[in-house]
């Protein structure tokens, strides 16, 4: 007669409780890690938000709107839109552009350029600025001829555009980079070969490949080009109605002591964040292995 | 159409990958570039195809200089090992990619591109597919689809670039026989990248056997198992064994002692003799010149029985094959003459 073996199952031996894998902590432990971490977010990420919300809404729904009914709080929104239509189309260009240098050529000073792209997001918001004042302020060389055309950058909405571009110009390209890298070259290659021009491979085979990981990176692009506060403050001059964006009007209303309408606009910006963690969340979900690094940002 | 590749050499970052390279492809001829990784097969494949460019030397496509074309103007089908189908189309828009994104002059009409596509569905046997998605398909179903989509551009040569590579020794078996059928039945020269000699040997009409950049021996599989005509290719194609030897008196010596096989020709010296485990005869031990050794091991290969010898105290081993039912053990003493064999003079 034929026996099968008894098969020992090590799971059904030891009580389920106690069966743990050597990467797995103890229960307290794991209660005691993940209680620190929901109060640590509670406390600095979902109170101040809901703070933001508190305050706006104090005086009721009216002063709330009438926040809105402000014409150069309506100009900083308007501002902050243009700012935002120019900075992040560009980006997106630049983006690609610089993404597709790095991941697909091999080149001298690749490394550089790499690092280079990095560089806003390493320097401090007010040196980003400043620099813009240095290069067009009224101390530079250039002035004189800006001058001579009637051009006008500092405290006007070029050098907030322009501030703008290069603050968020890492966000697109850091995403695309490692996400073109992985995909290597070979659809390309496949498409070329097919007798598929430059620009047929481009928009057919690359920009399909991408656009997820594009997509991603708008997202992040916008939502730093419509918050950004340091650089942008620098280069503006704050001149009410004309050179302000929301994060600047914000702190305009807030030193003049007007609370309900800078935590107004200020609910519009922290719902700008919301719609965008949204989004990310659906395309993380959704295309995650689309993604790279998603766990980076 | 015929291949002239003619000494072409690349370079990559002054690294030498191909060194003053010649061959020729005849037309309708199904040729397998064989060698071990970094021998420059694959480079080769990329410089006929135009996805590389020479460093030196041209390449003609017929009597056309194709050298200095790109490869869109070359019209070349080439499959990859990683397939590189386009994720964001279906099947059938893959195989009508390079029919659509032709100029509007040489554009077929939609309808004549998705019959043709359809057609070319139906050869590589995967007809009712069309709609399905890359993801969707076997790794075997991904290399057929490819391999329509480079025949959808009527190329002019089909290049494959160790097209079964990641595939499963089963599907690649069936892959290569139906590889056959198929450029039986088109009849476009086809060159292809293996590392698999069985699949080299098996498929092509001939063989071009690379080592280190160079051609090392083109011909026919039965050339190439039979006549090697290098170390390198005696001991790359097929199993070997190899001996050092001394050449004297028009007979070979092993430690002394005459083997039993006649000089090739009138050298002497130092070298290597080199024999298949499979192609040898046993003769009884002490009658006529023969080698002998004795079994340090043993081990079943299908249905024959592989045993190494230790000749004569040499610290060289050579195997030999025996029948699975000859009683030899540990220890035993085996005289055995290989009836197939090359001398090759000792290398410097």
């Amino acid at each position: 007669m034929f026996e099968p073996d008894v098969i020992y199952d090590s799971r059904r031996l030891i009580p389920p409780e106690e069966h743990t894998r050597p990467t797995t902590e103890r229960v307290w432990i794991r209660r005691l890690l993940i209680g620190i971490a929901v109060v640590f977010m509670a406390a600095v990420l979902v109170l101040p938000l809901v703070l933001v919300f508190t305050e706006a809404f104090r005086k009721g729904a009216d002063t709330y709107f009438a926040a809105f009914a402000d014409r150069q709080s309506q100009q900083a929104i308007v501002l902050t839109l243009l700012v935002a239509v120019i900075a992040v189309p560009l980006n997106l260009v630049f983006g690609i552009a610089a993404a597709w240098c790095v991941a697909k050529y091999e080149f001298w000073g690749k490394s550089f350029l790499t690092t280079l792209i990095d560089l806003p997001f390493s320097v401090s918001p007010v040196v980003s600025g400043m620099v813009y004042v240095l290069l067009f302020g009224a101390q530079s060389a250039l002035h004189p001829l800006l001058r001579a055309y009637n051009i006008e950058i500092i405290f006007a909405v070029p050098g907030i555009v322009l501030a703008t571009i290069f603050v968020t110009f890492p966000f697109i390209a850091r995403e695309l980079i490692p996400l073109m890298q992985d995909q290597g070259n070979t659809d390309e290659e496949a498409a070329l070969s097919l007798g598929a021009t430059g620009w047929q491979t481009f928009t057919r085979v690359t920009l399909p490949n991408i656009k997820w990981g594009l997509l991603y990176g708008v997202l992040l692009c916008n939502a730093r080009a419509m918050g950004e506060f340091g650089a942008v403050s620098v280069v503006s001059g704050h001149i009410r109605g004309k050179t302000t964006t929301m994060p600047l009007d914000i702190e305009i209303l807030y030193n003049e002591y007007n609370f309900t309408a800078a935590f107004a606009i200020a609910s519009l910006l922290a719902m700008l964040a919301l719609v965008t963690l949204v989004f990310k969340t659906i395309l993380e979900y959704r295309f995650g292995d689309e993604l790279a690094g998603t766990r980076r940002h | 159409m015929d291949i002239r590749v003619d000494t072409v050499r690349k370079e990559f970052s002054h690294y030498p990958a191909l060194n003053d390279v010649s061959l020729e492809v005849k037309s309708s001829e199904l040729i397998a570039l064989l060698g071990p990784s970094g021998s420059g097969k694959t480079t080769l494949l990329r410089l006929i195809a135009g996805l590389e460019m020479p460093t030196a030397g041209r390449i003609f496509f017929g009597d056309e200089d194709a050298s200095s074309k790109t490869v869109q103007e070359r019209n070349v089908g080439f499959v990859f090992q990683a397939y590189a189908l386009f994720r964001n189309m279906t099947v059938l828009d893959n195989i009508s990619f390079g029919l659509k994104v032709r100029p509007r002059a040489t554009r077929p009409p939609k309808a004549e591109i998705r019959r043709r596509a359809m057609e070319l569905l139906d050869l590589v046997q995967l007809s009712g597919l069309e709609k399905r998605f890359p993801q969707q398909l076997s790794g075997g179903q991904r290399q057929r689809v490819a391999l329509a989509r480079a025949l959808a551009i009527e190329p002019r040569v089909l290049l494959l670039d160790e097209p079964f590579g990641a595939l499963d020794a089963q599907v690649r078996k069936e892959l290569r026989k139906w590889l056959r059928e198929i450029h039986d039945r088109t009849g476009h020269t086809t060159v292809f990248v293996t590392h698999d000699q069985e699949e080299a040997l098996e498929l092509a009409d001939r063989l071009v056997v690379m080592s280190q950049g160079k051609i090392e021996q083109v011909g026919t599989p039965d050339d190439v198992y039979d006549r090697p005509n290098s170390p390198f290719v005696f001991s790359f194609i097929g199993e070997s064994s190899s001996l050092p030897v001394t050449v004297e008196n028009h007979e070979l010596w092993v430690g002394g002692r005459a083997i039993g096989l006649p000089a090739p020709n009138d050298a002497v010296g130092e070298a290597s003799l080199f024999f298949r485990p499979h192609d040898v005869e046993l003769v009884e031990d002490g009658v006529g010149a023969a080698l002998a050794g004795v079994v340090v091991a043993s081990r079943r290969v299908g249905g024959t029985r592989r045993v190494e010898l230790e000749i004569g105290g040499l610290p060289e081993r050579v195997e030999i094959d025996l029948p699975f039912d000859h009683p030899a053990g540990e220890k035993t003493r085996i005289a055995f003459r290989p009836k197939r064999w090359r001398v090759f003079p000792k290398q410097a």
